[in-house]
């Protein structure tokens, strides 16, 4: 696939990020230049404090950058008002995180439904599509199951199917396969992978394993604040 | 999302528990302490609120019902007198002291009332009739004589003890709300407590009296005042006035009102705390719902709802409980407790501002809450 001839499904461009004040402020992101495609599955590597759960949090939206331009699906993030780049972010966006956060008090499958009630769709529409999800990811079976009793790997599907429940453009994974073994963690990217080669959609997902890399179409490394290197990997598993 | 945040707030069954808990205590305890003292401010007024008359005329100087300050004789003809007034009817009340066969003495007050229509008369009657307070010697006493001066075994109808030297037959037992001083009561009629009472002691202690229909009773009150140079007040004025020189005089507003203060004090702060706690244990899963697109204003009303829903709860629970105290301390009436729609409206109101209290503040936690923590 050629890349450069599509257009980004996420531009970032210059972003710088600190935190704190005076001789404690460190700046995390010293100038981001990144775009992701349509189609894709990108890894972002780097050392641990890097700053890439900081880069995922900026292109989500959900952390006031200091400078640079996020534009997502062609939409400058700057230019939203808060309501509107949270509405914005339920109807584009989805979230995989490395503590699977799903709401304990939920079922497997009310968890899967919550980002449409958000959204506003009825409890009824919301729970059949959920239970779709869920049999898609092989979880049909445990749909009224509480978080806690299912697996780490089950809980991770789960919030795999919240992320898609909603069909969103943009899917944003921070270690998704951390918490889990390496049959289940393949599992997982298995199923990722499925969702960025669907031509309409792309996957960014953190990763510190190397088990998983052949999972990605390009690998980005951020070091010291900055991406220093973008690769295209090699369907064999090679970078 | 409200189905998402009953969930949230019912899933964890022992935070809930605790939560409930927190604010059951709270009402319990605050509504349990609001009702004995105005069960006791129900009995410092039960000597006016007893005989149920409209009107009361007294000196002018008068603090309160139990301390009596007799008026001229010619009381009662002056406030027949004045516009608006349908009935006048003088009213005896002194302290006695009755002797019974077995040679005990106790402390008794005497009450007259007006022979021909009996006004101020109980309501209640448990044994006799109370008109055989007619009959010559004849008097009828309260349930709480009854219990001061030996129990059912010692008086009861038929019994005959001495006032002042003279006879009196108990012909009848009333009931009465308990007074604040515990004092027992018997009734005679108006002139037989003159015969009663020693000659220094023979004045007119009340004039009870009563507005015209279609006249306000206020109106009547301040022209027997005007006319008579009298103290006269309703029912209700009375019973404050005297519930207020309780306050002020006994060390019970000082001493209960602090107790209350601190019980409805840390009543509330228990529920608000508690709710507060709760949403905090519940940031990160609220931080979730923000980072999905769910607006602060959706987060606002799943929080909202919560209070609300556990707030109710408690204040349903508590009050159940407290009442079931009462039902159980003070049903036979000897202990005060008085559980009045007020103090329960009062309650309620309060719960519900510090239920909405402890959530705005989560809510503005919440609104500042940046839903990147979820990725941490
Ligand atoms: N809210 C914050 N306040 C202050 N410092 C922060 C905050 N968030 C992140 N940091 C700092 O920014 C740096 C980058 O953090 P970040 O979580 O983005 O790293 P990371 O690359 O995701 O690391 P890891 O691989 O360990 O998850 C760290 O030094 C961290 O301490
Ligand atoms: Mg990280």
């Amino acid at each position: 696939m050629d890349h450069h001839s599509q257009s980004a499904a996420v531009r970032a461009r210059g972003i710088v990020k600190s935190f704190g004040t005076g001789d404690t402020q460190v700046t995390v992101l010293k100038g981001i230049d990144l775009d992701i495609y349509l189609g894709e599955l990108l890894l972002l590597v780097g050392e641990s404090g890097g700053g890439k759960t900081t880069l995922l949090s900026a292109i989500a939206g959900i952390l006031d950058i200091d400078a640079g331009d996020i534009d997502v699906l062609g939409v400058p993030l700057s230019a939203l008002p808060a309501g509107r780049r949270t509405q914005f972010r339920g109807q584009t966006m989805g979230f995989i995180y490395q503590q699977f956060n799903l709401l304990p008090a939920l079922t497997a499958a009310e968890n899967v439904a919550v980002p449409l009630l958000i959204q506003g769709v009825g409890r009824a529409e919301a729970l059949r599509r959920a239970r779709i999800l869920l049999d898609r990811v092989g979880l049909g079976e445990r749909a009224e199951f509480l978080p806690k009793n299912l697996s780490g790997g089950q809980q991770q599907r789960v919030a795999i199917a919240r992320a898609l429940v909603n069909e969103p453009r943009l899917l944003i994974c921070d270690e998704p396969t951390a918490a889990l073994d390496g049959p289940n963690g393949q599992k997982i990217m298995e199923l990722l992978r499925d969702v960025g080669r669907s031509p309409d959609r792309c996957v960014i997902v953190v990763t510190h394993d190397s088990r998983i890399f052949h999972f990605g179409d390009r690998m980005a490394n951020l070091t010291d604040g900055r991406i220093v290197g973008i690769e295209r990997i090699g369907q064999e598993g090679t970078v | 999302m409200n189905y998402v945040a009953l969930k949230m707030l019912f899933g964890d069954r022992a935070k809930y528990l605790m939560l409930l808990c927190g604010l059951t205590f709270a009402v319990m305890l605050i509504v349990q302490q609001g009702s004995i003292f105005w069960g006791l401010m129900m009995w410092s007024q039960a000597n006016i609120s007893n005989l149920n008359v409209p009107i009361w005329v007294t000196d002018p100087g008068i603090a309160q019902v139990d301390e009596v300050k007799p008026i001229a004789s010619t009381g009662v003809d002056r406030v027949r007198s004045v516009d608006g007034v349908e009935w006048a009817v003088p009213l005896y009340k002194g302290l006695l002291r009755a002797r019974l066969a077995d040679g005990d003495y106790h402390q008794i007050t005497l009450t007259g009332l007006e022979s021909a229509t009996l006004i101020g008369r109980p309501a209640q009657i448990l044994e006799g009739r109370f008109e055989d307070i007619l009959q010559p010697d004849a008097v009828v006493l309260d349930q709480w004589a009854v219990e001061r001066m030996g129990g059912p075994a010692v008086v009861k109808v038929g019994t005959i003890f001495e006032l002042n030297d003279k006879l009196a037959r108990v012909v009848a037992i009333a009931k009465t709300q308990k007074s604040f001083t515990n004092i027992p009561v018997v009734y005679t009629t108006y002139e037989r407590a003159m015969r009663y009472v020693p000659r220094e002691r023979r004045t007119l202690s009340y004039v009870l009296a009563k507005a015209k229909d279609g006249v306000r009773v206020e109106d009547v009150v301040q022209r027997i005042r005007t006319q008579t140079g009298l103290g006269a007040f309703t029912e209700e004025e009375f019973g404050w006035k005297t519930i207020m020189w309780v306050l002020k005089n006994t060390g019970i507003g000082i001493n209960f009102g602090t107790t209350i203060l601190l019980g409805f004090i840390v009543g509330m702060a228990i529920a608000g705390q508690t709710f507060y706690l709760f949403t905090v244990e519940n940031l990160r899963q609220f931080g979730a719902l923000k980072a999905m697109g769910a607006s602060t204003f959706t987060l606002a009303r799943m929080i909202l709802l919560q209070a609300f829903t556990v707030g109710l709860t408690g204040y349903g629970v508590g009050i159940g409980l407290a009442t079931v105290f009462g039902f159980l301390t003070a049903s036979g009436g000897n202990l005060p407790f008085a559980e009045t729609w007020q103090l329960l409206l009062m309650v309620l109101v309060a719960l519900l501002a510090i239920c909405t209290f402890s959530a705005l503040i989560s809510i503005i936690k919440l609104a500042r809450l940046e839903p990147a923590i979820v990725f941490r």
